[in-house]
C-alpha cells in the first residue's frame, strides 16, 4: 500500500490548481470544456476495491465529460481494465469520456476488455418478496399433487411389469433379487432386533410402573401383546427399512441416473423397472413380513426380560398368560400390513430415485424427499388399515 | 515460473514419479503429454498442492511450495487458476455466480463490480452473456470448459493449469478452445500448464512440450526437437498415423 500513497503524494505534489478530487488512484482537474481525469498507480485486482469506492466522487465532478489519461499506470490487469471501462462508462452517461495516452502495454489489455459490458443477470429471476410465500405455497401444493400423480402413476408401471413377468418368467433376475433380499433384509436385521428389543422392554418398565397404581400391573402383557403385534412392530420395522433401505434406493438409483447409466440400459434394451425397480421391490415385499415377525418375537422377548426383571413375572408364566390373552388375529392384522408398506416405500425410493436430474443437489434432495415421504405414506397407510380393521371388527 | 525439483510421488509401493525435474517459463504454453498411467494428472496435483509429494521441491514464482505457512498458501493461490478436466463448476450455483466465488472469497468488492468482472471474464472466455444466469446443469460440455476458464481466470492469475482442456470436445469445438487459450495467454500475458492428449493442441498451440515417461520427465523442448527425440513411446507417439493427420510431420 505505501508504494501507492507514494504515488499519490507524487501526484499531489504535482498538483495543478484545477485539481478538485484525488485519491491513490484517480486525479481529478478542472479544465474546458472538460474534466481531465488522470489514472495512476496500480490498476490491478488487489486494488480493485479502493478503486471502485472513489467511483462515485470522480464521477460526480465530471458533470460535462473527461478526457481519461492513462499514460501513468503502473501495472493493468483485466480487473484493472474493466474498471477503467466502468469509469468511462459512468462518466459517458453526463458526457463524452476520451481514452488518452494508453501505453501499448496496455493496449492489448484494453482490447481485450472493449466496453463496460452491458447489464445481464447473473442470478436466477426472482420474484417480489410480498408475493413469495403465495407462490411457494401456491407451487409446493401442485408440485405435491403432480408428485402424488406420477407416484400412482409409477406404481401402476411397475405393478404392471410385475404382473407381466408373471407370464414371462425369462425376465425375472434372481441374483439381483436375492442380493437385495440379502442387504435390505439379512443385514438389517441387527438395527431392527434391537430397537424392537428396547421398545418392548420400555413399554413393559412405563406401563407397569402406570398400571400398579390400578393394581392392575399384570395387564401389561396385554398391552405390550396388543400394541406391538398390531402396531408398534410392523410400524417401527417400516420406518427403520425406510429410513436405511428406501434412502439407499434413491442415492443408488439416482446416482445411475446421474452417470447416464440408466439411459445406457435403455439403449441396450433392459428395461430399468424390469432391472432396477422389481428386484428391490420383490426383495423388500418378502423380506419386510420376515423382519416383522422377527421384530414381534425379538420385542415380546425384550417386554418378557423386563417383567421378569421388574415384576418376577418369569418367562414361563409370561408365556402362559401370554397365550391365554392375546388371539392370533393380532399378529395376523400386524403382519398382513407388511407387504403393502414394504410395496410403498420400495415404490417411493426408486420413484424418487430415477427422478434425479441435474446435479447432485437434486440427488440429496430426492434422498430426502423420498425418505420423508416414505414415512409419511407408512404411518398414512397405517391409519387407514387401522380405521378398516375397527370396523370390520377385527 | 515453475521449478519442479526431485519429485517423487507415489501410492503406498506405487511410485509414479521418481526424481522429476520440471521448469515452465514465464509466458509460454507448456504442454505435458505422455502414455496413461504415466502420471500426467498427478503431476499436475502434485504442483498444485492437492497430492502431498514424497521427496523433491515445488517452487512456484520462487516460493517454495512445502516451506510455506497455511495464510501465504492461501494468498499465492490467487497467482493461478485451474481448469479441471470436467470443469469442476460447483453445480448448486449460477455460471455468473461461480465466477464471483474467487471474487468474493478473496476480496469484499461492490456487488456491481463483481458482477461487471464476472461478465466480462466471461466474455473473455467466449461465453454469450445470458450464460451467466444459466446452471452448468444446463450447459453442453463445451460451455462448461469455457465457463470453469472464466473462473478460472477471476482473480487474474500469471498462471493457468490446464487438465485436458479438448477432452470431450469436438474438433471444431476443440480447436475453437485452443484458439481461446493462445489468444489469451498472448494478451494476458498468462504461463499455461498443459496437460493433454491432443496432437493437434500441442502442435497448434504448445510453445514447448514436456513428455512424461519412465517415472521422470524424457525431455522438455519445441516440438521439433521432441520429434527427433530417440525414444520407442516418443516416436510412436510423434510419428503415428493420428500425428500426421494432426500435420506434426511437416
Amino acid at each position: 500500500m505505501c508504494r501507492f500513497n507514494r504515488i499519490y503524494q507524487e501526484g499531489s505534489g504535482k498538483k495543478v490548481a484545477g485539481a478538485l478530487t484525488d485519491n491513490g488512484f484517480v486525479t481529478v482537474e478542472n479544465g474546458s470544456p472538460s474534466a481531465m481525469v488522470r489514472l495512476h498507480g496500480d490498476w490491478t485486482i488487489d486494488n480493485a476495491v479502493d478503486i471502485d469506492s472513489a467511483m462515485p466522487g470522480v464521477v460526480a465532478a465530471c458533470k460535462a465529460g473527461a478526457v481519461v489519461d492513462c499514460s501513468a499506470i503502473g501495472s493493468l490487469d483485466t480487473t484493472g481494465a474493466v474498471l477503467i471501462r466502468r469509469y468511462c462508462a459512468a462518466i459517458e452517461e453526463a458526457g463524452a469520456a476520451v481514452l488518452t495516452g494508453v501505453l501499448a502495454a496496455h493496449k492489448t489489455l484494453l482490447d481485450v476488455i472493449t466496453c463496460c459490458p452491458p447489464p445481464a443477470a447473473t442470478e436466477p429471476d426472482h420474484a417480489p418478496w410480498y408475493l413469495l410465500p403465495l407462490l411457494q405455497a401456491g407451487e409446493a401444493t401442485m408440485r405435491a399433487l403432480r408428485s402424488s400423480a406420477r407416484l400412482l402413476g409409477f406404481l401402476g408401471l411397475v405393478l404392471m411389469r410385475l404382473f407381466g413377468s408373471l407370464f414371462d418368467m425369462g425376465r425375472v433376475r434372481l441374483v439381483p433379487v436375492i442380493h437385495q433380499m440379502e442387504v435390505v433384509g439379512l443385514q438389517s436385521m441387527g438395527i431392527v432386533g434391537l430397537i424392537s428389543f428396547l421398545i418392548g422392554a420400555v413399554m413393559v418398565n412405563q406401563g407397569a410402573i402406570q398400571l400398579a397404581r390400578f393394581g392392575a400391573d399384570i395387564f401389561v402383557i396385554d398391552m405390550l401383546g396388543i400394541g406391538h403385534l398390531r402396531e408398534l412392530g410392523i410400524l417401527l420395522t417400516a420406518i427403520i427399512i425406510a429410513g436405511r433401505s428406501g434412502s439407499a434406493f434413491t442415492a443408488q438409483i439416482g446416482s445411475m441416473v446421474l452417470h447416464e447409466e440408466v439411459d445406457a440400459m435403455k439403449t441396450l434394451g433392459m428395461n430399468p423397472i424390469d432391472v432396477l425397480v422389481l428386484p428391490r421391490l420383490v426383495a423388500l415385499v418378502v423380506c419386510l413380513p420376515l423382519l416383522a415377525f422377527y421384530a414381534d418375537i425379538v420385542g415380546i422377548a425384550g417386554g418378557a426380560l423386563m417383567a421378569w426383571i421388574q415384576l418376577d413375572i418369569t418367562p414361563a408364566n409370561f408365556l402362559t398368560y401370554f397365550r391365554e390373552v392375546i388371539s392370533i388375529d393380532h399378529y395376523w392384522v400386524g403382519i398382513i400390513k407388511a407387504p403393502f408398506f414394504a410395496a410403498v416405500i420400495a415404490t417411493t425410493g426408486c420413484y424418487h430415485g430415477l427422478r434425479v436430474h441435474g446435479s447432485a443437489d437434486a440427488l440429496g434432495m430426492r434422498t430426502t424427499r423420498s425418505v420423508v415421504q416414505s414415512i409419511f405414506l407408512v404411518i398414512v397407510l397405517d391409519a387407514l388399515f387401522a380405521i378398516f380393521f375397527t370396523s370390520v371388527g377385527l | 515460473m515453475v521449478k519442479v525439483r526431485g519429485l517423487k510421488t507415489a501410492f503406498g509401493p506405487h511410485v509414479v514419479h521418481d526424481g522429476l525435474d520440471l521448469d515452465v517459463k514465464r509466458g509460454e504454453i507448456l504442454g505435458v503429454v505422455g502414455g496413461s498411467g504415466t502420471g500426467k494428472s498427478v503431476l499436475l496435483k502434485a504442483i498444485i498442492g492437492l497430492l502431498k509429494p514424497e521427496a523433491g521441491t515445488i517452487e512456484i514464482n520462487g516460493q517454495d511450495r512445502a516451506a510455506m505457512t497455511d495464510e501465504e498458501d492461501r494468498l499465492s493461490r490467487r497467482d493461478w487458476g485451474v481448469l479441471f478436466q470436467d470443469g469442476a463448476l460447483f453445480s448448486s450455483l449460477t455460471v455468473g455466480q461461480n465466477i464471483q466465488v474467487p471474487l468474493r472469497e478473496h476480496f469484499h468488492m461492490s456487488h456491481s463490480l463483481m458482477k461487471d468482472l464476472a461478465l466480462s471474464k466471461l466474455q473473455m472466455a467466449g461465453l454469450s452473456l445470458d450464460t451467466a444466469a444459466k446452471f452448468p446443469s444446463d450447459l453442453s460440455g463445451g460451455m462448461r470448459k469455457r465457463a470453469a476458464l472464466a473462473r478460472s481466470l477471476a482473480l487474474d492469475p500469471d498462471l493457468l493449469f490446464l487438465d485436458e482442456p479438448t477432452a470431450g470436445l469436438d474438433p471444431i469445438g476443440a480447436a475453437a478452445f485452443d484458439e481461446l487459450v493462445q489468444e489469451l495467454s498472448r494478451s494476458l500475458g498468462l504461463t499455461v500448464f498443459l496437460v493433454t492428449h491432443d496432437l493437434d493442441t500441442l502442435v497448434r498451440v504448445c510453445d514447448r512440450i514436456a513428455v512424461l515417461g519412465d517415472k521422470k520427465i524424457l525431455i522438455n523442448a519445441p516440438l521439433k526437437e521432441v520429434m527427433a527425440y530417440d525414444h520407442p513411446w516418443v516416436q510412436e507417439y510423434f510419428h503415428g498415423p493420428r500425428a500426421r493427420a494432426a500435420g506434426a510431420q511437416d
